[in-house]
């Protein structure tokens, strides 16, 4: 009894220090120096450096080395011995922040607009930096997300965001740096050629696709491209007498300010995505590309990027290989393809980003090419990589500390993280009710 | 116009009709007897019985005589010389629904987003379920349609079986002739079949939504009907049952049209000490040995699929192996059957073109039907099934006169059927190819300028030449009486290419009128043929009216027409494999003896972790394990390096099955997942690459209490009896929260709507359980009730309960429910508030089956945390992991690796969470879960530490066969790629010799779940609740 009652009070106290998710506070800036020392450092750009230290200053990457002492007065040591550091991980392609509870709360879903040109839609006006899931993505390593919207043929600009922060403002980290489009199908899943029988769709009231998909996917194309083609004359002028904001908002896609996201997982899609990239010389992105490994050389050669959406999927048809989509990263990989790893997973949101790139080191990929996928090169893909995605000096010290390799989920425990330079609170919702319940049993 | 003539041949016939004797005749009486003698004919009286240069004499519809020698030829007869033709009985179709009008679907049925309909539409005094209508009676509602009936009877039918085909119970089926009569006359037999599906057609009520549910439907249906028989006073009259009753000794007659589905359909069948004929559906060669095991007779249609265009690589990539191999392989179907010595009838049912079916039974004896069975199945054997053998089937004196007219055997790519006799009348079906007009003639014009001759070569029906000094191609039609013919006197040329067009006098003029533009002078002669000599009327290239004659001078030089078959050239064809899909075996792997050396051995025993030691499996059991192990017999597998394991068990499965969801009720325990497993689901293969060895396949959570379980064992290539995990004890699912109160859905009408109405569910089922209970021991004649047994099995103990449940609230309401009634959760699953209330979970001694870390996919799951499984596991619960997902259940090793990272739980016991603890469970510890001498071999070579993200699964194994390894998966893989491609090219081949090619269609998968979240499926995957209920 009397044993029970220490545990108890040891509880309390730890029960004291619990916070509700209101009052889990960004950081503060860190204007000195932290070092972090003695961790095995992987770079981002293939590099691992053992026993190394990094400095930080100012909110950036100051030197990274195996020889770096600490300099002694002020400064914050963090001791990362048996650790490993990685750069923060980048979501390339998300809803973060815009859809709350997918299923049934309407009320919580800002992800897709009405309307079939939405150029001038902008998901971080609706961005909430008080989403329950970004605390829980910071304790799994995720410092950055590309927040994106959907809905129509082209859905609107994405901006890229850092997870501490107190309102949209502060969170945009790479405000409006991509444009993003939705190739239509060429594949009828309702009705007609295979899918859903037409006869059963019409007892619930859903509309049979078109009779010829493919046709019916060109004549949409031809559609959209005709837009960004009146948008391409109506920006040479410089006034209107009518301003059409869909057109204004496409300058920066234009002048290449932007770059063109086209959602894309069908190899005749992701063709077409290649011909947006010839006609009007936008620097195209493909999000999805399920079917990108059958086209890998002529993504390649050109240059067009990849963000693979989930690959913790099952293979696209009966026939293919049963680990198809978990060695499709190899196969961008081996063809020299630019390429980033998301998770998409609306049940988990988000939070097995590193086991994603874990399960394509597991098919092909070197672990270090793995991470790459989930940090440099995402940063390059979102136009970012000057500022963050490895840990170089010079860069943002966006950092993350690990137990263990990050990739693999029994040892990936992340215990630090930094955004900017600022300590990052690795506290959530989920572990405070863990802490709550372990009271309530009395365990420890 | 030919069409034009056709119909008026029709309206001939009507004008022929039998007056009934209780008719009126308009007009003056016209009463005939028809007597008909065909003679000098090859008659087939049936399949085994040929006469050569025999008679037949027909008279007031019936055949008065046939035979070779000794048929006396009455004077009243009409002889019809048949030299050179064929007579053959007309077929029977057992499965039409000519001159019934289909019937059309209102509104209703069961999906998340729209409100239920739980009572039946039909008015009057039938039963509760508007899709069980044994009432309907197709004798009442059938008309006569003459343009369909000549459809059939273009392809040789004279006799039909229609039915009204909608419902579940379809009510009594009429044979009928395809003559062109009064209904009153050509009815055969009003009522000769009883009809049944698992589709409820046409119904809008909610109930059933799935194939399991259409079972549970059929079989309770057995029961109420055996009940009604007393004449119970509380049913009062149900027209329904008592004409389910009635229906009881007719011949059966179920559409299945599926090879699992006749295996369902017979299941009940024999449970009820019925025998269906079993409407199949053209894939049943691919488990011809389960088919034959029914003893069943069936029905084959002859609807072969049509080959694909896959000229398109990419549209090439969509259609899948299995697609590919059974367009190839379809027409072996017939012909499956005959080898299997299967009893089986053909039908033109399902044809996309009626016309097709001579063309595709010919297809189907290439494919090596033998012609005497194809006979049989369209003569004997159906009507003999429907007791109408006395009157049709085969050529005999006393039996109706239904026959065909053919100029050659009828089974040969040359021979047109020219006559379709249907109770003494005649329907012609061909006429112009009754004299072979083809030769050579004498063609004279009588011009005013003198006679002009051709020699005219007759080609066949629709094409001839003229020849002068040149050859002249005509256009020339004869439809065997009347003959058209048209010519230009100079020999066909091309026009020069971009020529002018001739100036308009040009053609005028003559001789040398050019083709091209306008057309060139022709002679434009028609008449009538009359045997050898034809003659008839005619235009002049000038225009002059001319007369001309044309007669017979010989033969043409080489009959090219003759009845020679095509010669058997021996084709490659796929070959069937266990499952039909790319994946499957062409042989099963067997049972091996098989020593695993040096491995690290994660036992889940006492022993913990072994390492370096070796594990061996023998007779599908584990024998021995530990170290320096020797058996000279076992085939050794170097285990350096790698991690053995037992295999993984998922707790939470959907895969495996034909439907998982029965929504109608909220109250379905009746359903049992058992009736419609499905053991072809590439998941099973693909989850075995995952290292799983056991599901645990679950009702879905649309209802409080959804359907019966069953935990199957991965044996990839079993059929559907055989991947059950044999046994093990009956679970249930029961389901609490959201989905079961249907909360995505804006129009909710089934009770319950909130958590208050689902804990009363709950209690109501188990009141009337015990009240249902006390009852049957009372009174053994108590209507016995499939839902309540099966609740009242929970209550003694012989069933078992796995809850999908999230919030605390409910689970405490549950746990109540089930202290009241004196049950326990065995299981509760999902359970993601369980960290909640462990400590009463545990008190009832249930087990948590849990995601190591879904959350927040919808209001009930945003208390949802990852250190669920930890805590529930400290507290002393029995923790599991499960998938309910067919991509994550791949992953389980690495989900349960999980644990250890949220809340610190050990390795060993996190692998236990995907292994020893679903067994207990599911209360199979005793069999599987661990690696114990004794226990099952169900084992997983692992890569790598079970827990890691780097493991792959190397060989899993099952009672100690090697379901998946993965170096053979690497040469499968080459075989799949190289046998589409072999096909591929096929059908491209098709394509181009001109055959009929459909756009392809990507075979989608159709994955089912229990309507929970959300999945990752690949492209060409369709989610069925997800997008829209496909179980109807």
């Amino acid at each position: 009894m009397k044993k029970i009652f220490s545990t108890l009070s040891v509880l309390l106290l730890v029960a004291g220090f619990t916070k509700a998710q209101e009052v889990i506070y960004p950081a503060k800036e860190n204007k000195g120096r932290i070092y972090i020392t003695n961790g095995t450092v992987h770079v981002g750009n293939g590099t691992v450096l053992e026993n190394a230290t990094i400095e930080i200053n100012g909110g950036k990457i100051t030197n990274v080395g195996t020889s770096i002492t600490p300099s002694a007065s002020g400064a914050t040591v963090v001791d990362a011995k048996g650790k490993h550091v990685y750069p923060g991980l980048i979501l390339p392609s998300s809803d973060l922040g815009l859809k709350e509870i997918g299923a049934g709360v309407r009320a919580s879903n800002d992800f897709s607009e009405l309307g079939d040109y939405n150029s001038n839609i902008r998901s971080i006006t609706a961005y909430n930096t008080d989403s329950r899931v970004i605390g829980v993505l910071r304790s799994n390593g995720i410092l950055l997300a590309n927040v994106v919207p959907a809905g129509g043929s082209v859905s609107g600009s994405s901006t890229v965001v850092q997870l501490d922060a107190w309102n949209w403002e502060d969170a945009a980290y790479d405000m409006d740096g991509g444009m993003h489009i939705n190739m239509p199908s060429f594949i009828n899943r309702f009705g007609r050629r295979g899918g859903i029988p037409p006869a059963l769709l019409a007892q619930f009231g859903i509309a049979a696709g078109p009779a010829d998909p493919a046709k019916a996917a060109l004549d949409k194309v031809e559609e959209i491209k005709s837009f960004f083609r009146q948008a391409k004359a109506y920006l040479q002028e410089p006034t209107h007498s009518a301003v059409n904001l869909k057109f204004e908002s496409l300058k920066n896609l234009f002048n290449k300010k932007q770059k063109l996201f086209v959602h894309a997982d069908q190899v005749k899609q992701m063709l077409i995505a290649i011909d947006f990239a010839k006609e009007f010389g936008f620097d195209v992105v493909i999000v999805g590309g399920s079917e990108s490994f059958q086209i890998a050389d002529l993504l390649k050669a050109n240059n067009i990027a990849v963000i693979l959406g989930e690959e913790h999927s099952l293979p696209a048809t009966e026939d293919d290989d049963v680990d198809q989509p978990y060695k499709t990263p190899a196969a961008l990989q081996k063809a020299g393809v630019l390429f980033a790893l998301n998770d998409e997973s609306s049940n988990t949101r988000y939070r097995n980003l590193s086991y994603n790139a874990g399960t394509a080191a597991t098919y092909g990929l070197t672990k270090e090419q793995a991470l790459q996928a989930i940090t440099l090169n995402a940063a390059k893909i979102l136009g970012i990589d000057a500022r963050t995605g490895s840990l170089e000096a010079g860069k943002d010290a966006n950092i993350i500390i690990s137990e263990g390799d990050i990739l693999d989920m029994k040892s990936s425990n992340v215990t630090d993280a930094f955004i900017q330079g600022r300590k990052v609170s690795l506290d959530n919702k989920q572990k405070q009710l863990y802490e709550r319940y372990m009271y309530k049993y009395g365990l420890k | 116009m030919r069409k034009f003539k056709l119909l008026l041949s029709g309206l001939l016939f009507a004008v022929m009709l039998q007056a009934q004797e209780t008719f009126p005749v308009n007009g003056v009486a016209d009463k005939r007897e028809g007597c008909y003698a065909f003679t000098n004919a090859t008659i087939v009286t049936n399949a085994q019985n040929t006469l050569k240069n025999a008679t037949m004499v027909i008279r007031d519809g019936k055949i008065v005589s046939v035979g070779s020698s000794g048929v006396t030829i009455p004077k009243d007869a009409v002889v019809i010389d048949c030299k050179d033709k064929y007579i053959y009985p007309s077929f029977v179709d057992i499965y039409s629904d000519y001159g019934i009008t289909a019937p059309a679907r209102g509104a209703g049925g069961f999906n998340f987003n729209a409100p239920a309909q739980i009572t039946s539409n039909t008015k009057g005094a039938y039963g509760w379920n508007q899709a069980i209508k044994p009432e309907t009676d197709a004798s009442r509602v059938f008309a006569v349609d003459d343009a369909k009936a000549r459809t059939l009877r273009e392809v040789g039918f004279g006799t039909v079986l229609t039915h009204v085909k909608d419902g579940i119970a379809r009510g009594t089926g009429t044979v009928v002739t395809l003559a062109n009569q009064n209904e009153n006359l050509v009815m055969l037999k009003e009522k000769a079949s009883a009809h049944y599906s698992f589709n409820k057609g046409t119904s809008t009520q909610s109930y059933p939504s799935s194939v399991m549910g259409s079972i549970a439907l059929l079989r309770q249906s057995y029961l109420d009907a055996q009940w009604y028989k007393n004449k119970p006073a509380k049913e009062g009259v149900n027209f329904s049952l008592q004409a389910w009753n009635n229906n009881q000794s007719l011949p059966q007659i179920f559409e299945a049209d599926d090879k699992w589905n006749d295996l369902r359909a017979d299941r009940i069948a024999k449970e009820f000490g019925a025998q269906y004929i079993i409407k199949g559906g053209g894939n049943e060669y691919q488990r011809i040995k389960d088919i034959a095991a029914t003893k069943a007779t069936y029905i084959l249609s002859l609807n072969f699929p049509q080959a694909m265009d896959v000229e398109d690589p990419n549209d090439a990539r969509s259609v899948s192996l299995g697609d590919m191999k059974h367009w190839e392989l379809a027409p072996t179907n017939p012909a499956a059957f005959e080898k299997a010595n299967i009893p089986f009838c053909l039908t033109a049912a399902d044809l996309r073109d009626p016309k097709q079916f001579l063309t595709n039974l010919r297809k189907a004896i290439e494919m090596g039907l033998s012609e005497n069975k194809a006979m049989e199945a369209l003569t004997k054997a159906p009507a003999t099934l429907l007791g109408v053998y006395d009157k049709v089937g085969s050529l005999e004196t006393g039996k109706l006169a239904n026959f065909l007219i053919t100029n050659g055997p009828i089974f040969s790519d040359k021979t047109t059927i020219l006559h379709n006799w249907v109770q003494g009348d005649k329907y012609g079906v061909k006429e112009d190819a009754w004299s072979d007009i083809k030769g050579i003639y004498t063609l004279t014009l009588n011009t005013p300028s003198g006679n002009i001759n051709y020699t005219l070569d007759v080609k066949s029906a629709a094409a001839a030449n003229v020849i002068g000094k040149d050859t002249l191609t005509g256009k020339f039609s004869h439809d065997g009486k009347l003959v058209k013919l048209s010519f230009s006197t100079v020999p066909a040329r091309r026009p020069a290419a971009g020529a002018a067009a001739p100036a308009a006098g040009m053609g005028g003029g003559g001789f040398g009128g050019a083709r091209g533009g306008a057309a060139a002078a022709q002679y434009r002669l028609s008449g009538v043929t009359n045997g050898n000599s034809w003659n008839g009327l005619g235009e002049d290239t000038a225009g002059n009216k001319i007369t001309w004659t044309a007669s017979f001078v010989s033969s043409a030089a080489a009959n090219t027409d003759s009845a020679r078959r095509r010669p058997n050239i021996p084709q490659r064809l796929s070959k069937v494999t266990y499952p039909f899909d790319g994946y499957g075996w062409e042989e099963a792997p067997k049972q091996e003896s098989l020593l695993i050396k040096n491995a690290t051995v994660w036992t889940n025993e006492k022993e913990g972790k072994l390492e370096n030691a070796d594990v061996l499996l023998k007779d599908g059991k584990i024998a021995r394990v530990g170290k320096n192990i020797t058996d000279a017999t076992a085939k050794v597998i170097d285990g350096t390096g790698k991690h053995v394991t037992a295999g993984i068990i998922d707790e939470h499965s959907h895969i495996a099955a034909a439907s998982i969801n029965e929504g109608g009720q909220s109250v379905t325990s009746e359903v049992r997942i058992a009736d419609n497993l499905n053991p072809e689901d590439i998941n099973i293969y693909r989850q075995l690459s995952g290292g799983v060895t056991s599901s645990h396949i679950l009702h879905g959570s649309a209802n409080t209490i959804g359907g019966q379980t069953q935990l199957i064992k991965l044996r990839w290539g079993a059929n559907d009896e055989d991947l059950k995990f044999k046994g093990s004890d009956g679970f249930i699912k029961f389901a609490l929260g959201e989905n079961v109160k249907r909360t995505t859905s804006t129009s909710n009408n089934r009770f319950p709507d909130t958590r208050m109405g689902v804990e009363e569910v709950l209690a109501d089922a188990f009141a009337r359980a015990k009240d249902y209970e006390k009852a049957m021991k009372a009174d053994p004649k108590t209507k016995r009730d499939l839902e309540l047994d099966a609740l009242v099995e929970i209550l003694n103990k012989k069933r078992f309960i796995t809850c999908h449940s999230y919030v605390q609230s409910e689970i405490t309401a549950a746990l109540r429910v089930a202290d009241k009634y004196g049950f326990t959760f065995n299981t509760f699953t999902h359970i993601l508030e369980g960290y909640k209330v462990a400590d009463k979970m545990k008190a009832q001694g249930s087990s948590a089956s849990t995601f190591s870390d879904w959350w927040y996919y919808k209001v009930e799951v945003t208390d949802a945390i990852a250190y669920n499984a930890a805590i529930m596991h400290k507290v002393g619960l029995n923790v599991c992991i499960n998938s309910d997902d067919a991509e994550m259940a791949r992953r389980l090793n690495q989900e349960a690796g999980k644990v250890v990272r949220y809340g610190g739980v050990s390795e060993e016991d996190a692998l236990k969470m995907v292994t020893l603890n679903p067994a207990k469970a599911l209360h199979v510890d005793d069999k599987v879960g661990s690696i114990k001498p004794g226990k099952d071999a169900d084992i997983v070579i692992w890569s790598d530490n079970p827990l890691s993200i780097y493991a792959k699964s190397e060989q899993t194994i099952v009672d100690g066969i090697v379901y998946f390894d993965r170096q053979k998966d690497a040469e499968q893989r080459k075989k799949i790629s190289s046998e589409r491609f072999r096909l591929t090219q096929k059908m491209i081949g098709e394509k181009r010799g001109g055959g009929a090619v459909r756009p392809a269609e990507p075979s989608f998968q159709i994955l089912l779940s229990c309507g929970d979240h959300d999945h990752k499926d690949g492209l060409f995957t369709i989610h069925s609740e997800d997008e829209v209920n496909l179980n109807n």
